[in-house]
């Protein structure tokens, strides 16, 4: 009985990581209609960076983001500026084929840099903390602080989304490009802002990922599926849909891996298949016009 | 007033008589070629057919899918399911997989299909993820690790090595030819015109009293069969099977989705361009190895942001030819031949 408590208190953390691969790739679907294929490889990307820096200035990888956040989100506003704003269009092929070619561009480039070895970002002493709860049940500070941080990204980018004038900007180029430049805003100004943050949380991300387990350069493309299952098991269009999408697989996962090892990616798809054909529409469906 | 439909213009005449030859020629390359070169041309005929199916689903029914690997790795594993499990010969496994892999897609497109455009290719990509972790459950078949076709079941298909490199060898140009022969008549029949009217605009299709989604789902399951059975053949020349190599995302869509690209989506011609291209790049890039890949992600990026229409359809834009009686003339009794042009719209026909 308390391990399987242990065990659903690990999924729902986990869910935390998985809702901060979410929220970036829903934030970018909603703005501009683009499903970045390429996110789980930004994410190990991000991952790399903060090794470096980790590595070259001596720092922890909590104190790395200070650099890895600002530098993703300028990769971010180039990449949408110089490559992504030219396929956009009726046409859903281009944006497709253009982030899945940066996908293995980014993928063979990191193994080129990096080879094909697992690393990981040694966070210390936070990595072992672990709190007791009551008798038998333990949650780790570390993914305690995820979760957490993962909640308060969540809420950060609902208050920028409704409460200030950038969200304002997002919002009124998602529902008419063609009205939102009448009323004065650059739309390509706006797409690129919004990879910039989409960047910004992927940054966050990867340097939890990279904190919490190894990994290489081709993992990428399973964070990107697990980000997207979570946005679809939550709901389209809504951001603390997402963040519940994201713990319902957590615990998916958490689940399957305790009934048998082998079963733990298999058992997130499978919730994931079980949603989309009984409630196609996600838990949490924000109904948009 | 009497109308009537042509499908070959003098360029298709010229190019289906070099088609013809160049078939002969290859049909009979096991007579002047060694082991090595049907063993690239096998490998070509098998991209060509990988890439003229997906062109299909992606370039003509705009189901981009990011999860055909699924299918490769149905039909392999079917084959070496029935091979080692039930002792069936592998040459008949090959249409069997096929079959089963087109009643798997059933199911499979209805959930699929409930995810729109690009929520569509990741769905697709979950598909094939779950079809590989399923593989490697199955312990029979050697679970993650894979397993090998049994050598009394190779020695069954021919008792020489040399017979069995040839009939292989004609069942893989075979196939190539069958898939382009099935997709050619597809597109000639009255599906091919719903493809093109659904492809042009979806809502006008529907309004000319199109079953849009019958259309899609039919063209998805014809694709399955093809590329679960071109699958099935791919690893029975391997003779290894193992469910990353399987069901690798890099080797049977990354490359596929690059060689439509640089020949050209939509067009028939299309893939089999951008398999020489592939091939030709591959033979001088090969020692580069990540490189290559890598060089490949740019030029396709390239491409689709300079030439969306690849090699083909600059081909097509320039000189208006078409190797496949495809673009439909229609002729008036009054003496006047205008163009469907198969790139056009039909709206924009002169009838």
């Amino acid at each position: 009985m308390m391990d399987w408590v242990n065990v659903l208190l690990q999924g729902v953390l986990v869910g935390g990581l998985y809702a901060m691969f979410a929220a970036g790739l829903s934030l970018i679907f909603g703005v501009m209609r683009l499903v970045n294929i390429a996110h789980g490889d930004l994410i190990v990307l991000a991952a790399y960076v903060a090794l470096v820096v980790t590595e070259t200035l001596g720092v922890g990888p909590l104190t790395s983001l200070v650099i890895v956040v600002p530098l993703m989100a300028a990769i971010g506003y180039a990449l949408q500026r110089l490559v992504l704003n030219r396929t956009l269009g009726d046409d859903l092929l281009p944006p497709l084929l253009v982030t899945f070619g940066l996908s293995v561009i980014i993928q063979n480039g990191l193994l080129e840099l990096f080879t094909a070895d697992s690393r990981k970002l040694q966070a210390g002493d936070i990595e072992v903390a672990t709190i007791r709860l009551f008798e038998g049940v333990y949650v780790g500070v570390l993914p305690l602080l995820q979760f957490t941080v993962a909640l308060l990204i969540i809420a950060a980018l609902q208050f920028v989304f409704y409460r200030t004038a950038l969200g304002r900007a997002f919002r009124a180029t998602a529902d008419s490009q063609a009205v939102a430049q009448l009323m004065g805003l650059d739309n390509r100004h706006v797409f690129a802002l919004a990879m910039a943050l989409s960047l910004a949380v992927v940054a966050i991300a990867g340097v939890f990922l990279a904190v919490r387990a190894n990994f290489d350069p081709a993992i990428g493309p399973a964070r990107l599926l697990f980000g997207f299952e979570a946005v679809i098991i939550g709901g389209l269009g809504s951001l603390w849909g997402t963040f519940a999408g994201g713990v319902v697989l957590g615990v998916a996962q958490a689940a399957g891996a305790h009934l048998d090892p082998g079963w733990q990616i298999l058992a997130g798809h499978l919730a994931f298949l079980v949603i989309l054909a009984v409630r196609p529409e996600g838990l949490f469906p924000r109904i948009r016009t | 007033m009497s109308v009537r439909v042509a499908f070959a213009s003098r360029s298709s005449r010229i190019g289906m008589a070099l088609f013809t030859v160049a078939l002969v020629v290859l049909a009979a390359a096991p007579f002047w070629g060694g082991r090595d070169d049907l063993q690239i041309l096998s490998q070509i005929y098998a991209y060509v057919a990988l890439a003229s199916l997906w062109n299909l689903l992606a370039g003509y029914a705009g189901l981009v899918s990011v999860g055909q690997q699924a299918y490769v790795g149905l039909g392999a594993y079917l084959l070496f399911a029935f091979a080692i499990l039930a002792g069936i010969s592998p040459l008949w496994a090959i249409p069997l997989a096929g079959i089963i892999a087109a009643v798997v897609a059933v199911p499979v497109a209805g959930l699929v299909f409930r995810l729109r455009g690009h929520y569509f290719a990741i769905g697709t990509w979950i598909i094939a993820e779950v079809f590989r972790l399923l593989a490697s459950q199955v312990s029979l078949l050697g679970g993650g690790s894979g397993t090998s076709l049994p050598a009394s079941m190779v020695i069954g298909i021919a008792s020489s090595r040399q017979m069995r490199d040839f009939l292989e060898y004609w069942i893989g140009l075979a196939l190539v030819v069958a898939v382009l022969a099935l997709i050619v008549l597809l597109l000639r029949s009255r599906y091919g015109l719903a493809l093109k009217a659904i492809r042009d605009s979806e809502l006008a299709a529907t309004c000319n009293g199109i079953d849009v989604m019958r259309t899609k789902v039919l063209v998805y399951i014809v694709t399955a069969l093809g590329t679960a059975m071109i699958g099935a053949l791919i690893f029975l020349q391997k003779l290894r099977i193992s469910p990353d190599a399987a069901f690798s995302v890099n080797d049977w869509t990354a490359f596929v989705i690059f060689i439509t690209v640089i020949g050209g989506i939509g067009r028939i011609e299309g893939p089999i361009i951008g398999t020489i291209v592939f091939f030709a790049l591959r033979r001088t890039l090969a020692d580069l190895g990540t490189i290559y890949l890598l060089m490949l992600g740019v030029v396709a990026i390239l491409v689709m942001l300079t030439t969306p229409k690849g090699i083909w359809g600059l081909i097509v834009e320039r000189f208006g030819w078409q190797v496949f009686p495809l673009e439909r003339t229609v002729f008036l009794d009054i003496g006047v031949a205008s163009h469907v042009r198969q790139s056009g719209k039909m709206n924009e026909s002169q009838l």
